[in-house]
């Protein structure tokens, strides 16, 4: 009865003017940018973060969060309309939103899209209201050798879901953390890896440099040159009698994958580092095999539509649990919430919840009424969303470069750091032409300056013994995972290999 | 793709090794009362950092990722010249900055990617280059208090004419 409790309170606290206020602007600007090709939910968070030093943090974090909710709905215009994923989080439904809009069933599509992520969220809302507080309360008895375990934790899931090229993997983890210790050092006070003696990376690198650089600035170069500039738009047709009809239809034909994508998603997104896109990649997946009809998708099931937008709506959700309660970000975005919340003073993590009660459940009401105003101005807002859509890439471009440096500065006041966001842009495109993943050093830059002072304290704490991280309850379990999912794809290419060889 | 690949890999090894070195300019080791010392972790990172290399250059030798066998062209004559132009244009973008002010920047930075390699009309071109930078005036310096570089003196009677607007 008592989280029933907490979650009228928060739900309260959300429907306070000014979070109702910023709950409606964080949507709506989240579903613009979410609709954008190019621009995802991270982006959005990361270039709207220094708006949120204007208000108290309890309305900082609802509008970051309502702005990645509405991202999350917004995903599926560009990849139902366009064909082109307006996140990395919508790219599996494009598999068949693209077919029914070519069908002449955009409207369909997108009903199906805004319906199905509201179930989605909402489910996952349920499910975190239940589990974060037993999350929470197992937490508390976390210390510098649990959280650190809970780190590599977070490292290893990355290594293990980072794809085949485990090296390159590990390199952008271990790349994100040597950026994370430039500056000062925080135990010793003594200046640190200050390079080529240039003073500004006395201040630090950002988390937020980066982020920009590489989804700002490295992603949109990826864009223009995979597409040549040339993203071609279409003109589907959508009349605003039909989308009643179209809802009943939604329903009908894609509650399967709504229910699928829904759970699934939840759970993938709690995986620290698995996020809503290999969640809504595995809804889509168990949708499709688990179907009477698995030959209908990739042709136009709504099935094939749901499960995706459910599952990533689902995962956004689920990956702010971690987030809040272990201090552990499970997606890129969720890592720029998590660095916001640092700056506003905040301390994600085990006492979070105790210490910061009316700010948790506040955020977590702020989930249900968010996603009751997202499913809302969607719906209202589709035939919007279309026209904007038509806007040419050659003027869409620009905006984005523009808000990137605008944004870049208006985070960190320097110069400095705006030419480490045009060099690690530059540096990022590079990598990727040769498939460096460039999230895990995002996710890596976020969690060092937790990652470092917790190691660094709990071997103080054992003289030096690294064997304090295999004799304590909690942290020795946690410690086992994570080296089995370091050892995991090793195993799996030996295993493969003497198949090959017994073959 | 090929020569590529190892090209990059050998660039991020050296950047490693002068991270390695630049990390023991604080001690890496064990320090008795005080822990480890502030540069075990950068340090140990950065070797980290060697030993991926070392493996990508493993994976290379033994044709093991797609790029170590691929005889495609990083890019064709276009691809670079389109990253050139863009990447480019952001680059003069943020170096015209102090100058000519952020507001500046913007404007031009529009108008070579609006008129020029965009190929818009100058009506459309001015309209967006000089609504934006203005709009974004009113949003960062009128309602969020942040000011952007102003660059050298002589714009400075834009901005006395734009401050005085606003307050």
């Amino acid at each position: 009865m008592e989280v029933f409790s907490l979650i009228t309170d928060g739900v309260l606290t959300a429907v306070q003017p000014i979070n109702l206020m910023l709950i409606i602007i964080g949507v709506t600007v989240g579903l613009f940018i979410g609709a954008m090709p190019g621009l995802g939910s991270v982006n959005g968070v990361a270039i709207l973060l220094p708006i949120t030093f204007l208000v108290p943090p309890t309305g900082a974090i609802i509008f970051l969060a309502a702005i990645y909710y509405g991202a999350m709905y917004g995903g599926a215009i560009s990849s139902v309309a366009l064909g082109i994923p307006g996140a990395s989080t919508a790219v599996a439904t494009t598999f068949d939103g693209r077919p029914l809009a070519l069908q002449g069933r955009a409207s369909l599509a997108l009903v199906t899209a805004a319906l199905a992520s509201f179930v989605g969220g909402t489910v996952a809302t349920v499910f975190f209201s239940l589990f974060a507080p037993l999350l929470a309360d197992v937490a508390l008895s976390f210390g510098p050798p649990e959280i650190f375990a809970l780190m590599l934790l977070a490292f290893a899931t990355f290594v293990g879901l980072g794809g085949d090229d485990i090296p390159k993997t590990i390199f952008s983890i271990c790349f994100g953390l040597v950026l994370a210790a430039v500056g000062f050092d925080t135990i010793s006070g003594e200046p640190r890896l200050v390079i080529f003696e240039i003073q500004g990376f006395l201040r630090g690198i950002g988390f937020i440099v980066l982020a920009i650089g590489v989804y700002g600035i490295g992603e949109m170069l990826w864009t223009i040159e995979q597409t040549r500039g040339e993203v071609t738009t279409t003109n589907p047709k959508m009349t605003a009698k039909g989308l009643a009809s179209d809802a009943k239809e939604a329903v009908r034909r894609g509650w399967r994958g709504t229910w699928i994508g829904s759970v699934l998603g939840f759970f993938v997104g709690v995986l620290p580092a698995a996020g809503a896109t290999p969640g809504s990649l595995m809804a889509y997946g168990v949708a499709k095999m688990t179907s009477h009809a698995p030959e209908e998708y990739g042709k136009g099931s709504p099935d094939g539509v749901a499960a995706p937008e459910a599952a990533n709506n689902s995962a956004s959700t689920g990956s702010m649990l971690p987030m809040l309660t272990l201090g552990i970000p499970g997606s890129p975005t969720t890592a720029i919430l998590l660095g916001g919340m640092v700056m506003w003073g905040l301390t994600p993590g085990p006492r979070l919840f105790v210490d910061e009660s009316e700010f948790v459940w506040g955020l977590i009401g702020s989930f249900y009424i968010s996603n009751l105003v997202a499913v809302l101005i969607n719906l209202a807002f589709i035939p919007l969303f279309i026209w904007m859509l038509r806007m040419p890439f050659t003027i869409l471009a620009p905006l984005i470069f523009v808000l990137s440096i605008v944004g870049g500065f208006a985070a960190s006041r320097s110069m400095h750091d705006l030419w480490l966001i045009v060099i690690f842009g530059i540096a990022a495109f590079f990598m990727r032409k040769f498939d460096y993943p460039l999230a895990p050093a995002v996710l890596a830059i976020v969690l060092g300056p937790i990652a470092e002072p917790t190691l660094r304290q709990s071997l103080l704490l054992s003289s030096g013994d690294p064997m304090i991280f295999f004799t304590r309850p909690i942290a020795a379990p946690i410690m086992l995972i994570a080296i089995v999912l370091i050892l995991l794809p090793a195993v799996k290419l030996l295993r493969r290999k003497s198949r090959v060889a017994a073959d | 793709m090929r020569k590529g690949e190892i090209y990059l890999a050998s660039l991020l090894a050296l950047f490693s090794l002068y991270l390695m070195y630049k990390s023991t300019e604080l001690p890496i080791g064990y320090i008795s009362g005080k822990g480890p010392g502030g540069g075990f972790w950068p340090f140990w990172l950065s070797v980290g950092m060697l030993l991926s290399c070392a493996g990508i250059a493993w994976n290379w030798w033994r044709g093991l990722s797609p790029h170590s066998v691929s005889n495609e062209p990083l890019m064709d004559a276009f691809g670079w010249r389109t990253v050139a132009l863009v990447g480019g244009g952001v680059v003069a973008f943020v170096a015209l900055i102090p100058i000519i002010s952020m507001y500046g920047g913007i404007c031009l930075f529009l108008i070579y990617y609006l008129y020029f390699l965009g190929r818009h009309s100058w009506l459309m071109t001015l309209a967006i280059s000089i609504t934006l930078p203005i709009a974004l005036f009113f949003f960062f310096e009128g309602a969020m208090y942040i000011s952007m570089p102003q660059g050298l003196p002589f714009t400075q009677p834009f901005f006395d004419m734009m401050y005085n607007i606003i307050y």
